[in-house]
């Protein structure tokens, strides 16, 4: 499956960009997309450690399944206020 | 009330978001861009946010203020987003209630928990370049 995913702040600069798309197997979790994007990105792979990722705007847990359509999210730490 | 924003903060427009007849007590914390970090001067901030997953995140921040502080009236949010210069201010939070004593503390936990869990980012714009600078 196709999966869109949304980049903001650090993540966007390094990628230049404010998504991508990644092919991944149904059913991937959220920790094979992290695994996928590292390999197929390197410029990211830095700055993924620390990354948390958002699926449907929650963060979701390393073994949450990803769906077709899902909004998927890279959230680096954050720094409102 | 919960709002991000470009437009500058209108204080005045919080302040009345935080009266109701059953209010006695309106606090408001209002965050403004140091023009000094770290002994380097500050040109601006650049602020970005997932719109729509921030909303959603200062929304649930409301609820667990309300289930905290049960006579809380009032939460509001409001942050800004692009470029917010020096002395202006980028975030505005206000809790409402019948008395003073519980707005102290919920204001406190609002201000702690927007650094913690809302997906919004500034990047730091200064004499020595520019910087993404995560909540301390």
């Amino acid at each position: 499956m196709r999966v869109k995913v949304l980049l903001f702040a650090g993540l966007r600069e390094a990628a230049a960009r404010p998504e991508l798309e990644l092919e991944l197997p149904e059913g991937a979790t959220v920790e094979e997309l992290l695994t996928a994007l590292e390999k197929e990105r390197p410029r990211l792979s830095r700055l993924l450690p620390l990354v948390k990722v958002a699926v449907n705007r929650r963060v979701a847990r390393k073994g949450t399944e990803i769906r077709p359509g899902d909004e998927v999210a890279l959230i680096p730490p954050v720094g409102g206020g | 009330m919960v709002r991000i924003t470009e437009e500058p903060i209108d204080l005045e427009e919080v302040a009345s978001a935080l009266s109701s007849p059953e209010v006695g007590a309106a606090l408001t914390f209002v965050g403004t861009v140091r023009g000094i970090e770290d002994g380097e001067r500050i040109s601006y901030l650049e602020y970005e946010a997932y719109e729509e997953m921030a909303k959603e995140e200062l929304l649930a921040i409301c609820r667990e203020i309300k289930a905290r502080w049960p006579t809380v009236q009032r939460v509001v949010f409001v942050h800004r987003i692009g470029r917010v210069g020096v002395g202006e201010a980028a975030v505005a939070i206000g809790v409402s209630a019948p008395h003073r004593e519980e707005t102290f503390p919920a204001l406190a936990y609002a201000v702690d928990r927007l650094k913690e869990t809302v997906p919004i980012w500034k990047k730091e714009v200064g004499e020595k370049g520019a910087r993404w600078k995560p909540a301390k």
